[in-house]
């Protein structure tokens, strides 16, 4: 073998224990949840009929879809501004606006969940506030509904919004907009004309990014759903934990991970997951 | 980008948002030091009793120790395997090794509710079933995709010229590695350690489905504190939480600023 065939054995020597711990450890179990979606609890694509025929697992897919999408348009609206302020920003100003973003994407989903709940439950901070300040006379139901998922929801993505849109606004040209503005263009279409149409891209990705990510969210919406909302992700958890039904849970992860995939792939020109953590910070 | 100065809606909106993602969080502050026995702000004056309880009941103690030491390991599995593995893939930099990189993200894209169905059944059958083993090779294959991000954005900035020229003055492999490029890369690496540590220190999915009473983990106490017993030392805990998780992204920071110096 040559020396340069030699070398090159040498680094994937390097890559081969993290390769084969994935496969182990990562691809196998996912494969096999592939595996009992068409197995359990008889082999062939049972499981998968239920899409068309079952009301509840209808249900269920078109409340995550609804919800997540409400979602991701809250977060893209709060997640562009906030970007734009950041990318406005002095150098200074801009690590402490940046800090604000990170912080909470980096603080535990759980006691994200919990200060909600703290804050909204019936006799929680908000509807306390609200009735000694005699704005409300009954106790609103803020949480353990639909509107306490998003809420809960909205507050985990906007950071995973505002990532991909600030790198996509930090690589447009200042001097484009300059440009547009000593052209006689007013500040607005300088913005919309100009400023909106170039950062489009990393709106995209932000919007693929959040959408992924909110169809198949499990702590927020369980802990501030209360039950009676349920996502894709929960109703898995309630088919194989509590009514031990294979089959149709592995049925639904396995749709849930192949439209993700889907979705991913066909924004893939877009969606540069590597670059958007590197750039995390 | 001067002489854009954002409008007055814009600066208002945004701040609003900035404070929608902190101000939730810092609430549990004053009520963590409530002198009630529920939820609630302070009364008649601030109380260290929840913080006291939190650190004297076994329960909450051994959570700590059994997370944090779960977090460790298997942060180490994820740093090493990690940093190896994104270091072969940019030396060689060839189709296939971009393929492995993009298998390294899946953790991240793929939800944790599939992985964790498919883990159980797979750990039954192994027998890894609530057992710290089976939670340590759990935690360091979703960490893994943190570090080989960081590891490779490091690499990214570094001269593989550099590289070949320790290898044409005779230098091996490991040598290679230990003197050339590991401290070059080595803000890269803790970086994607506190992120694989603070991953594992917060993961609930997984554990929730391969473990039961054995390995009882921090995330899986709160989490049935929150469904069962809503009271102040849920506060304190969540305030060390936060307070850790601050400290390590100060320190990540810290770090990172030093790199661009």
């Amino acid at each position: 073998m040559s020396p340069r065939g030699r070398a090159a054995l040498g680094w994937w020597a390097l890559i081969l224990p993290a390769f084969l711990l994935l496969t182990a450890f990562y691809l196998a179990p996912i494969l096999q949840v592939l595996a009992i979606s068409v197995t359990e609890p008889r082999p062939g694509l049972g499981n998968y009929e239920r899409l068309f025929t079952s009301e509840s697992v209808q249900r269920v897919i078109v409340t995550t879809l609804r919800i997540g999408v409400v979602t991701t348009t809250i977060a893209l609206l709060l997640g562009y501004v906030l970007a734009y302020r950041v990318a406005m920003a002095g150098p200074r100003a801009q690590r402490w606006w940046l800090l604000a973003v990170l912080v909470p994407l980096w603080i535990s989903v759980l006691v994200r969940a919990f200060a909600w709940v703290t804050l909204l439950r019936r006799q929680g901070l908000v509807n306390e506030g609200l009735l000694a300040a005699g704005v409300i006379q009954e106790p609103l139901a803020l949480v353990w509904n639909e509107f306490g998922i998003v809420v809960g929801m909205v507050h985990y993505m906007v950071p995973y919004a505002v990532l991909p849109m600030l790198s996509a606004m930090r690589e447009i040209d200042p001097r484009v907009l300059a440009a547009a503005r000593g052209l006689g263009a007013s500040r607005g279409a300088a913005f919309l004309r100009v400023f909106l149409p170039l950062s489009l891209p990393g709106v995209i990705a932000a919007g693929v990014l959040v959408f992924i990510f909110s169809l198949g969210f499990y702590i927020t919406p369980a802990l501030l759903g209360g039950g009676k909302t349920l996502m894709v992700a929960e109703w898995i958890k309630l088919q194989i934990l509590d009514l031990i039904r294979w089959g149709l849970g592995a049925m639904m992860a396995t749709v849930l991970v192949v439209a993700i995939l889907a979705t991913l792939a066909v924004f893939s020109r877009l969606v540069n997951l590597r670059r958007l953590f590197g750039a995390g910070g | 980008m001067g002489g854009y100065r954002p409008g007055l809606l814009n600066g208002a909106v945004a701040w609003a948002t900035v404070i929608y993602l902190i101000l939730p969080i810092t609430i549990i502050l004053p009520v963590s030091l409530t002198d009630q026995r529920f939820l609630s702000l302070p009364q008649q004056e601030i109380s260290g009793q929840h913080y006291l309880r939190l650190l004297t009941t076994p329960a909450w103690t051994n959570a700590i120790l059994q997370s944090a030491w779960i977090a460790t390991i298997s942060t180490a599995l994820a740093v090493v395997l990690g940093t190896l593995c994104a270091i072969g893939c940019w030396r060689l930099s060839r189709r296939s090794t971009d393929l492995v990189r993009a298998l390294m993200l899946l953790p991240i894209i793929i939800p944790s509710i599939a992985y964790a169905i498919g883990l159980y059944r797979y750990f039954a059958t192994l027998g890894l079933l609530d057992s710290f083993l089976g939670v340590v090779i759990a935690h360091g294959v979703t960490g893994m995709p943190y570090v080989v991000i960081t590891v490779s954005t490091a690499l990214a900035a570094f001269d593989t010229r550099l590289e070949s020229a320790a290898r044409g003055m005779g230098a091996s492999l490991p040598q290679t590695l230990r003197w050339v490029i590991l401290p070059r890369i080595a803000p890269g690496i803790v970086s994607g350690a506190i992120f694989a540590f603070i991953h594992s220190w917060d993961e609930l999915v997984v554990v929730l489905f391969i473990a039961s009473r054995r390995v009882f983990t921090l995330p899986r106490k709160i989490w049935d504190g929150i469904n069962e017993n809503l009271d102040p030392a849920m506060a304190a805990v969540a305030v060390l939480l936060v307070g850790m998780t601050v400290l390590l992204l100060l320190l990540d920071l810290m770090l990172r600023r030093r790199r661009e110096e």
